[in-house]
């Protein structure tokens, strides 16, 4: 029976992966940047709700209010600064634009943090029912996901300025013909990308060590998992994490843990391939 | 040919000679070291540049085709006895094969999702590579120290694979020049502009991509199989690391990708920086920051990169430019 243990259990980080995914895939389907400074950003969000409680001693999840707010003005600062030049330029440009910010954060964090894991003190103790037994924190992180998940999408489809948000995914020449201040929007959407990231890498800090590198990690996830989700399709991204959650909870079961990787990339190799637009649709 | 009157690869070609062989004369091994970096960048960046510049895909787990061949090359090493040379010269064919069956496959792919396969077959092969018990898993393969006795010892094995990276620069520039000033080359460029114009043009897309993905792995998989020969041991951590991988890519458009000078002056500068920023008591702590701005300045203000600005900037210099 423990493998129902094991699903849950992937399934709940699969969503806080989502989330992660999520921004990746909405800077992909609003501006066609891939943003390889997701990871740090992912560590930095996890380093704000380690500050906010270590030293202030705020909630983890107030903190994570926080870290939200400020995961949005650091993301349309770094569009501001990095992006906005060659948004038009060929993918490499934007591909490395966005690796500098990368190295910069990394740089600056590595030498006020160092690379020795840290870990938020905070539990929330464990719920059981019948032969499952899940942390509580990863319970409240997969709730936290939900809503969201839920706030953006009531963002996008309910509001005047995610319906410009749309507008400019869906062709930014005739939204700017339409009067949508494109520049601003696109700033907007790094923004909401980054929040994203940040709020993700502040969930995983209540119950994961992380380091300033480990954004790494979960930066590569989202790639696998944008891609099965379909790149640019925010909802896809938060199914390809539960999917990738679940796998993870699986594998380990039947094989060594180590060929959870080998697996998960050849997966995204093949979905690459054979259905590049994922597996549940990606922006048109 | 024609491909020989050009002045700029000779003044290349001498001036590379001229530095490496620097070392040799004052027979110190401290300068041999730095050389030996900055050359293997060379080597690496120039063969990046074909698939890259020429072609205009992003390869961003280029890095693979080292690893690989560095593998292939200490494996047949220390399993089966077999000498350096043909150990290079496995681990180039293992890398042009990978190249071979990855181009087939992922080429079709066109602009970031090209990237994002490229990193996706980089973690593949490296998790891969973790668990492939032949090739050692996470500890990697260590070569016996007797190994060097059979190039007249350690000190003599460095000098030796000194020289012969020195010949595989060579050998990678030399192949750069030609394929970029050749018909083929051209029609990798006017797949670069327009793939389907080209298509329209008579190129066949496919199989000029896949030759030039192949014509760009085999030099990093043979300067693989070197680095790690004098390395001694290999580890999957090491030899895929996509941050190297992305280094490549820096010292490509800090020269100016497409050229065949650019990348040369890439790596060379790309490597000297580095080396200032982590010897420099300022810096030292931040270096990574610091490059990282330089890049995006470079990004932002001159995408074009040394070369190519200056070939913008003074158009005499394309003739000597290559």
């Amino acid at each position: 029976m423990d493998l129902i243990a094991f699903v849950v259990d992937g399934l709940l980080i699969g969503f806080v992966y989502g989330i992660a995914a999520m921004g990746l895939t909405l800077i992909w389907g609003v501006m066609n940047v891939i943003n390889l400074s997701h990871g740090p950003i992912i560590a930095l969000g996890s380093f704000g709700v380690y500050l906010l409680f270590t030293n202030l001693g705020l909630n983890p999840y107030l903190s994570l209010v926080v870290v939200a707010v400020a995961g949005l003005a650091t993301g349309m600062f770094i569009y501001f600064v990095a992006i906005q030049r060659v948004i038009n330029a060929p993918h490499l440009s934007t591909l490395l634009a966005t690796f500098s910010v990368n190295m910069i954060i990394i740089g600056l964090g590595t030498a006020a943090f160092t690379t020795t894991p840290y870990t938020v003190n905070f539990s929330l103790g464990g719920l059981s029912a019948g032969p499952v037994t899940v942390l509580g924190t990863r319970v409240v992180a997969a709730l936290a996901a939900i809503l969201v998940t839920s706030a953006l999408y009531l963002f996008l489809y309910r509001t005047r300025l995610g319906k410009f948000v749309r507008a400019v995914a869906n062709n930014r020449a005739a939204a700017e013909l339409m009067g949508i201040p494109s520049s601003r929007i696109l700033a907007l959407s790094f923004g909401l990308g980054t929040m994203l990231a940040a709020i993700a890498g502040g969930l995983i800090a209540t119950f994961f060590p992380f380091t300033i590198l480990s954004g790494g990690t979960y930066e590569l996830k989202s790639f696998v998992i944008s891609v099965l989700g379909g790149l640019g399709n925010p909802l896809g991204a938060l199914a390809g994490g539960l999917v990738l959650g679940t796998i993870e909870g699986i594998i380990p079961k039947y094989l060594p843990t180590t060929w959870v990787p080998v697996l998960e990339f050849l997966m995204f190799i093949i979905i690459l391939l054979v259905r590049p637009t994922g597996l549940f649709g990606a922006k048109k | 040919m024609n491909n020989w009157r050009n002045p700029g690869i000779w003044l290349i070609l001498a001036a590379i000679v001229l530095v490496s062989l620097w070392p040799v004369f004052t027979q110190r091994p401290a300068t041999r070291e730095v050389i030996f970096t900055v050359l293997l960048s060379i080597a690496l960046a120039s063969s990046l540049n074909i698939i890259l510049g020429y072609t205009g895909y992003v390869s961003f787990g280029h890095i693979v085709f080292f690893g690989l061949g560095g593998y292939v090359g200490l494996f047949l090493m220390s399993a089966l006895g077999v000498s350096l040379w043909l150990a290079i010269l496995a681990g180039g064919m293992a890398a042009a094969l990978l190249a071979f069956l990855l181009g087939k496959a992922i080429l079709r792919l066109r602009g970031a999702y090209f990237a994002l396969a490229t990193i996706g077959v980089n973690e593949a092969m490296r998790a891969f590579i973790n668990n492939f018990k032949p090739f050692g898993g996470p500890i990697g393969i260590s070569l016996n120290f007797g190994v060097y006795n059979d190039y007249g010892g350690a000190t003599q094995a460095l000098w030796l694979t000194y020289y012969t990276l020195i010949a595989l620069t060579i050998a990678g520039i030399l192949l750069s020049y030609l394929v970029k000033t050749s018909k083929f080359g051209l029609g990798l460029m006017a797949v670069r502009e327009d793939e389907d114009a080209a298509e329209v043009m008579g190129v066949i897309t496919p199989d000029a991509k896949t030759w030039a993905y192949v014509l760009s792995a085999v030099i990093p998989g043979m300067v693989g199989v070197l680095f790690y020969f004098k390395n001694g041991n290999i580890e999957p951590g090491d030899a895929f690391r996509l941050h190297f991988s992305i280094e490549l890519l820096v010292m490509v458009m800090l020269g100016g990708f497409g050229t065949v000078l650019g990348p040369i002056l890439g790596a060379a500068g790309y490597q000297r920086l580095r080396g200032f920023l982590l010897t420099s008591p300022l810096f030292k702590d931040i270096q990574l920051s610091v490059a990282g701005v330089l890049l995006l300045v470079i990004i932002l203000f001159i995408p074009a990169g040394a070369v190519g600005w200056l070939r913008h900037r003074f158009p005499v210099l394309r003739k000597v430019m290559p």
